[in-house]
């Protein structure tokens, strides 16, 4: 590997940099005091939660600050160059010769209406005056570098014509067309399926070696940051409290803010029993009203007077090769760390295992009807074509369990809720849920049944209505359902807000003065204010930063035990389910692929898909030993599915059968556990066989 | 003494507080705030000219046809009016007041607080609503019915309409009203449409209809709250419109029924005598003009204002 170490002059250096954005009636500083270099072929990895300046540092590098933002203080300098101060021709020449972003969103990065052949020339025949034919040839040659299948076709097609993960291939292509010194990746793969993250991940990998730029990534997730970074710089409102080389960040945090993070995100493999999950307590606080001395004080376990007065400088740590923003952080053990009093943790005993099933769903499809727009369609006389979105679907749901579903964008994971609910009415197959039928829309079910299926949302700014306060959002529920009589709804209200540990003062609050994390609470307490049976949770945590993440799993957790609430909980995030979750389903196209028990999910024998799955999943710890499997190919078309397994175009494990024609016939479920069940050609000796994909961690 | 809050943070602001900051957003842009100067102008005028007017407006007190002078400052009119006080009194059947017609049950003969315009803008407001919630909302058939029937509706010039209503249904403050309602609707429901469409998608929409709530409740009290915004913005300009619109009805002569005086007819009736009195023409109108440029300003800075600090 090259050039771990810094050598000759770095490519960028940011000092002291401070950022404000002008807003009505004043500014605010959205960064303060962040410094940090990067040298070639090093990749500096910044992350943090959101709202802490990490994507500000990256704007402020190219001047996108808009016409509200500035630099107040400090200096970047690119290749010994002053970029402070420089705009107009000169920094867009710079941005477009040196510098290279890479942004979330690859969709929106590519333009739509140009096809992608025309976009990626351009930057060679505008930037560097090749010929047209010159850069075709070179253009290609890259596309093919960042292994994108086809590539000569691919210039000729639209951005809507190729999948996310090639859409974010192409954008990267397009970044190292010109050789950058720099490349800024601003959340490159939040967008992406964590099968799609990981491979465009190796690629980054891989780049930064081989072409000996340097690269500034931008994330919010410690895994995918783990991956692919060898420096790793910590954001915390606004300022830089930790940088270390990847390898000491992970086994060695120095900062308290970092160990905090570091206890937040649930471990690929614990689950709710064997570990415990704490959340930092407090909040971010906003940038117009930072406490004086160390930021990170009020929420610090281990603040002393010296932290509320003087505020500490990021400096080298003695012993180790961190820095950290800390008065104290030689005396800091991060092992000997007891969660303070007044975290609430939940307690969990195994329950009563009755195992009465509350639900169960006997192969249940939901298809769309697509309508096309020949004349033969308007008038309804062509073959009606179907998206198969859930086709044949079983399980049951055990009373005050969980079942965790995950699959990627796509699976049908959001519409089997959607059918369960009745927000859409099933096809065929039968549902029951405490001996009533729920195959239909909500409109034909009984309000008692309504009233016993809840559901918590996955966006915090869009699960509660804007125009109503708390109390009134959350008392709807029991006046509509009649479950608590009128005059006693505000007291019930607030009894439930104080189970969400928010206070009686939310009751009269309106939406935009709660953070994300408190709208979720809201949006839980709604679900639980008809005092449902059943919760169905969508991704209630995705859109959350990991400290608060904590806090809202562990509150459902509470809410579980205490009311006794079966819950169906949907995530993309695999550790996450396996925290959460008693059983967990698996999911593909519309299809169940593996059911079981959680522990025996994540565990040898598994399921081709789920075994992809699992060598997915950002780890964050550099040390950990994860098997590489990358599934080919984009996921097919839900309209026109493979017959037979519906896995079959992509299976890694498909060549191992005798007669992989086989798996063009319909796969049988194999029994491999108690309760656990695979829908796969191979045979269970063969599934046992293959080894855990990640080894034996410490 | 009340006792102390014991929230750190002053969340909970009064409703005199709120309507504070709403008020300095409109004097945070200078453009809204000339419009609201120029419209509470016109306001002002009305309310004094229900008390006092320099003369009696409908009364020929002087000689006809005066170009404007130390008595009649704007001049006099083809039957000696003093057009300074017709234009204030003027201002009261748009902005300020509704005559109802004689067999009107109840309020028979009297007037209504509320200008023609202003009236005629709320109909449209709730007509359009109405449909642009049931179209954006149930989509389908419904969709497709209400917005055909509303396109065809645009299709007609809007003069035509208008003749249509009052050949119809004769002159007066209602059928005007019944006028504007008929001709603003279409393009309230398609804002209101557009909109709904937007807000539909809301996870908020998906939890009213996992509790089973009717589509008026989803509609009138999940949706239309949040869209009030830019409906509001929408109806401003709407207002300016209308205002157009009743000048536009009297400069043909089938506007607001005579002798009170309004806008349109005086600059109609000025147009008739413009080769013996230039001057005539030109305060009304004008007065047309600053009305609707004031309500435009007001409407165009309240809207950038709004979206500039949109979170």
């Amino acid at each position: 590997m090259k050039s771990e170490e810094s050598v000759g002059p770095p490519v960028l250096k940011v000092e002291n940099l401070a950022v404000a954005y002008k807003v009505r009636g004043g500014e605010v500083e959205a960064v303060q005091d962040v410094s940090f270099e990067i040298h070639r072929g090093q990749s500096l990895g910044i992350v943090g939660e959101s709202g802490c300046g990490k994507s500000t540092v990256a704007w402020s590098i190219v001047n996108f600050l808009g016409a509200n933002g500035y630099v107040k203080r400090g200096s970047i300098k690119f290749q010994g160059q002053e970029l402070v101060g420089k705009t107009g021709e000169a920094l867009r020449r710079l941005r477009g010769d040196q510098i290279a972003m890479v942004y979330q969103d690859p969709m929106q990065a590519l333009n739509p209406s140009m096809r992608l052949g025309d976009q990626l020339r351009e930057v060679l025949t505008v930037h560097r005056g090749l010929s047209k034919k010159e850069a075709e040839r070179r253009c290609i040659e890259m596309l093919e570098r960042v292994y994108m299948p086809d590539a000569a076709a691919v210039m000729k097609r639209y951005p809507h014509q190729i999948s996310g993960g090639q859409q974010q291939r192409v954008v990267i292509a397009m970044a190292l067309l010109n050789n950058p010194a720099l490349v800024i990746m601003d959340e490159p793969t939040t967008a992406l399926d964590v099968t799609v993250e990981a491979a465009v991940l190796d690629l980054v990998a891989e780049l930064r070696r081989d072409f000996d730029t340097a690269i500034m990534f931008i994330s919010h997730n410690l895994g995918v940051v783990a991956r692919v970074c060898n420096h790793v710089g910590v954001m915390y409102a606004g300022e830089m409290v930790e940088r270390a080389r990847v390898g000491d960040l992970y086994a060695n945090p120095q900062h308290p803010y970092t160990q905090g993070l570091m206890r937040c995100v649930p471990k690929l493999g614990s689950d709710k029993v064997s570990s415990i999950l704490y959340p930092i307590r407090g909040r971010v606080p906003p940038p117009d009203n930072r406490p004086a001395g160390c930021i990170y004080g009020p929420r610090c376990d281990y603040a002393q007077d010296r932290c509320q007065h003087e505020h500490p400088a990021l400096r080298p740590i003695s012993g180790v090769g961190n820095w950290a923003r800390c008065h104290f952080a030689e005396e800091i053990d991060a092992a000997a760390w007891t969660p303070p009093e007044e975290i609430p943790i939940p307690t969990i005993d195994q329950p009563q295992s009755d195992n009465q099933p509350i639900m169960q769903i006997n192969e249940l499809s939901k298809y769309y009807e697509v309508r096309g727009d020949s004349l033969r369609d308007v008038f309804g006389l062509s073959q009606p074509r179907y998206v198969k979105a859930v086709e044949r679907v079983s399980f049951t749901v055990p009373k005050g369990k969980t079942l965790g579903i995950v699959g990627e964008s796509g699976c049908g994971k959001s519409t089997l809720i959607k059918t369960i609910i009745g927000l859409e009415d099933s096809s065929s197959g039968e549902a029951q849920f405490m001996g009533f039928d729920i195959t239909g829309a909500i409109q034909q079910r009984d309000t008692q049944l309504i009233r016993e299926l809840q559901m918590v949302f996955q966006n915090p700014d869009s699960t509660m209505n804007p125009s109503y306060t708390v109390g009134q959002q959350i008392g709807r529920p029991m006046e509509r359902f009649n479950t608590v009589p009128k005059n006693q709804i505000r007291s019930e209200v607030i009894k439930l807000l104080e189970a969400m540990r928010l206070g009686s003062n939310y009751y009269d609050r309106l939406p935009r003065q709660l953070s994300g994390g408190e709208k979720q609470r809201v949006g839980i307490a709604r679900a639980l204010a008809s005092q449902p049976d059943l919760v169905l949770c969508d991704e209630p945590v995705s859109a959350l930063d990991v400290s608060v993440q904590a806090a809202i799993l562990n509150l459902l957790l509470e809410v579980q035990q205490q009311f006794g609430t079966t819950l169906i909980f949907i995530a993309h995030d695999l550790s996450v389910v396996r925290f959460f979750s008693d059983y967990v389903a698996v999911m593909y196209l519309g299809q169940m692929m593996e059911i079981g028990p959680a522990e025996a999910i994540y565990a040898p024998p598994y399921h081709p898909y789920t075994e992809a799955l699992l060598s997915a999943v950002p780890i964050p710890d550099p040390k950990a030993r994860q098997k590489r499997i990358r599934l080919e190919g984009a996921v097919p078309s839900a309209m026109n599915p493979p017959t037979g397994c519906r896995f079959n175009t992509r299976c890694p494990r498909r060549h191992l059968l005798p007669d992989p024609d086989i798996c063009l016939t319909e796969p049988p479920w194999r029994d491999v556990g108690p309760d656990h069940q695979i829908f796969c050609h191979h045979t269970v000796e063969t599934l046992s066989s293959f080894d855990p994909v990640i080894a034996e961690t410490v | 003494m009340a006792a102390a809050t014991s929230s750190p943070r002053t969340e909970q602001l009064s409703r005199l507080q709120r309507w504070g900051k709403t008020v300095r957003i409109i004097f945070e842009s200078r453009v809204a705030t000339v419009g609201l100067m120029m419209v509470l102008f016109w306001f002002l005028l009305g309310f004094i000219s229900l008390v006092w007017t320099p003369y009696r407006p409908n009364f020929s007190d002087f000689e006809q046809n005066l170009r404007p002078n130390s008595t009649n400052w704007l001049g006099t009119d083809h039957l000696g009016r003093d057009i300074l006080s017709r234009l204030m009194a003027g201002t009261q059947v748009i902005l300020l007041k509704t005559r109802l017609p004689g067999d009107f049950p109840i309020l028979g003969g009297k007037a209504i607080p509320g200008g023609v315009a202003l009236w005629g803008v709320f109909g449209s407001l709730t007509l359009g609503s109405v449909l642009g919630l049931n179209a954006g909302y149930r989509s389908g058939w419904w969709d497709q019915i209400i917005m055909q029937l509303l396109d065809a509706l645009i299709a007609f010039p809007q003069i035509v309409l208008y003749l249509v209503v009052i050949a119809a249904l004769g002159q007066g403050d209602l059928v005007v009203i019944l006028a504007i309602t008929v001709t603003g609707a279409p393009g309230v429901a398609r804002l209101v449409r557009s909109l709904t469409l937007d807000i539909k998608t809301r996870d908020y929409i998906r939890a009213a209809e996992t509790r089973g709530e009717s589509v008026w409740f989803i509609m009138f009290r999940e949706i239309l709250p949040n869209i009030r915004g830019p409906l509001l913005v929408d109806s401003m300009l709407r207002v300016g419109y209308a205002i157009f619109a009743i000048g536009t009805l009297g400069f043909l002569g089938i506007g607001l029924p005579p002798p009170d005086p309004d806008w349109g007819n005086m600059v109609n009736d000025a147009r008739r005598n413009i080769f013996f009195n230039q001057w005539a023409v030109i305060p009304p109108s004008l007065a047309i003009a600053t009305l609707v440029i004031g309500l435009n300003l007001f409407a165009d800075g309240l809207r950038e204002e709004i979206n500039r600090y949109q979170k």
